[in-house]
């Protein structure tokens, strides 16, 4: 073979085998067995991390000065499910954050009664799954002591957080509905917050007014905004699609401290 | 005369990692790739400073026509068909990095994640015990270290020149590693790569709670994500020169000796057999 037919043969044979390897990887991408391989890395993910990281280990907290000025506001911006349209037309002066399930005490806090509760103050980092961050100082309620106060059952592992917005717009069957879930080491986290201001201002509807959970160790997606009630439950399967979160549902970690 | 020799080149380990390497570091590319089209911009500092990316990739529209646009430190390049805007006619459409570099090819950053987090896995599992074997085994002192004649200036520009003439030893030199392999070698496999893994663990808000310094160390965590993005791009620069170094210094014979383990140089004379 001359210099030049060996290089096309090398050119033909590297762009055959390109081929080859693209139309396998999405193949393996389109198939539910390929990304339930895939997906048994998340299960090592939160071990391997739950493992290295202390449970009380905090979140970096940074200095004022490094507060976003322009703070994203991602997922739902403006909700126009009617609940809530019609909670921002009355200043959310019949709202109540429902705490319930597995509990002893059912609850149900107007915002006053919440700003009442042991509260703590942090200027956190917001990392988003697509890749930015922004920085922004939190005031809320911390979620450890409410729990307490409702009483957890024994059987009780995770907390769900019902939201209001359904993003992508609001459907009949409420299926669109934003949830979210954690278990118990991070709803006990002494950052895990229901974050009631943001920079020390009443926390705008882009970012969930009247209230959004921060749970500083994992993705924003994790950060339910404009949450109305808290369930306790032993498990999430028979909630949304079961994986125990809106996002979740279409494919993302339910462990996203990664 | 000249006779062929061939001489036990790279140990099992060596070749079994090496290949298992090519597998997850193709896979974290690509994957990579797919996670970085989520948000397709990059920056210093702790946080995004959305207004100014050092590196952005886009879609702006030109005369009615859609033009892929790189903006780099400033200066914006049109890169239609590769960064920004790509695809087959009729169905281009807006994406930094084209379907052809992504896992999936289609835009899908859940499974994008999935695959990432997977092969990372393999990744630092099998980088793990080539790391340990190396070091104890004596590959990286025997074999990797350069030694302190191979790193005279004079030395050091002879081999550039000949490399670059692509003029490589086939005799008695060729049993052991150039100096500018060793050098090449070591600074991916003891700088490039575990920086891979250090600036990837700091993108995870979970482990920057356990390890704050990896923070302060990297000057956070979007400048973590920034240098992950640069490291994978000199390790993409250090594979293609890698590739073409392979084909002009003897493909078959650099194949098979990452394959069996055998080698040939040309000795003068009979020759003994290996």
């Amino acid at each position: 073979m001359n210099v030049a037919d060996r290089r096309g043969w090398l050119k033909g044979a590297a762009a055959s085998l390109g081929a080859l390897w693209l139309a396998a990887c999405d193949r393996v991408s389109g198939s539910a067995q390929g990304q339930s391989v895939l997906a048994r890395a998340e299960g090592l993910t939160r071990r391997a991390q739950r493992l290295v990281i202390d449970r009380k280990a905090l979140a970096a907290e940074f200095s004022p000065a490094l507060i976003s000025a322009n703070f994203r506001a991602n997922g739902s911006i403006n909700p126009s499910d009617a609940d809530y349209v019609a909670h921002v037309a009355g200043g959310f002066a019949d709202w109540k954050l429902v705490i319930d399930g597995l509990v002893e005490r059912p609850l149900a806090l107007t915002l006053e009664q919440l700003k009442a509760e042991p509260a703590r103050t942090q200027i956190t980092r917001h990392d988003c799954v697509e890749g930015w961050s922004d920085i922004a100082k939190w005031t809320g309620a911390r979620l450890g002591p409410l729990l307490d106060k409702a009483g957890l059952k024994r059987e009780a592992r995770y907390i769900v957080f019902h939201c209001a917005d359904s993003l992508g717009g609001p459907s009949l069957d409420g299926s669109g509905r934003y949830y979210e879930s954690v278990d118990l080491i991070d709803a006990y986290h002494p950052q895990t917050l229901l974050a009631y201001a943001m920079n020390d201002q009443p926390l705008p509807v882009a970012h969930g007014a009247p209230l959004r959970l921060r749970v500083e160790r994992q993705l924003g997606y994790k950060q339910a905004k404009y949450v109305m009630r808290l369930e306790a439950v032993a498990d999430f399967a028979h909630l949304g699609g079961g994986k125990g979160g809106f996002w979740e549902d279409r494919g993302y970690e339910w462990y996203a401290g990664i | 005369m000249k006779t062929k020799l061939l001489v036990r080149r790279h140990s099992g380990v060596t070749r079994l990692t090496h290949w298992i390497n090519v597998l997850a570091l193709s896979l974290l590319l690509m994957s990579g790739l797919q996670i970085f089209n989520a948000h397709p911009a990059l920056y210093w500092g702790a946080k995004s400073t959305f207004e100014r990316p050092w590196l952005s990739i886009g879609a702006v529209e030109r005369g009615g026509q859609p033009v892929g646009v790189t903006r780099l430190a400033g200066r914006t390049f049109e890169t239609t068909g590769l960064l920004g805007w790509s695809g087959k006619p009729g169905a281009a459409s807006p994406r930094a990095f084209p379907a052809w570099a992504t896992v999936p090819s289609w835009r899908d950053l859940a499974s994008g994640r999935r695959w990432h987090f997977f092969f990372a896995w393999l990744f630092v599992t099998n980088g793990l015990i080539y790391l340990a074997w190396s070091l104890i085994g004596g590959h990286i002192r025997r074999d990797l270290w350069p030694t302190r004649a191979q790193l005279r200036l004079r030395h050091v520009l002879h081999e550039i020149v000949t490399h670059a003439q692509l003029k490589f030893p086939k005799g008695e030199e060729a049993r052991s590693y150039n100096v500018l392999q060793k050098l090449s070698y070591l600074a991916v496999a003891l700088l490039l790569l575990p920086l891979m893994v250090a600036t990837g663990l700091t993108m995870s808000p979970g482990f920057d709670a356990a390890a704050p310094w990896l923070l302060d160390l990297f000057g956070g965590r979007q400048s973590a994500r920034s240098i992950h993005f640069v490291c994978a791009s000199l390790i993409v620069l250090f594979v293609i020169v890698h590739l073409v170094m392979v084909v002009a210094s003897g493909l078959w014979n650099n194949i098979r000796s990452m394959i069996t383990g055998r080698y040939a140089i040309e000795v003068e004379g009979e020759g003994e057999s290996a």
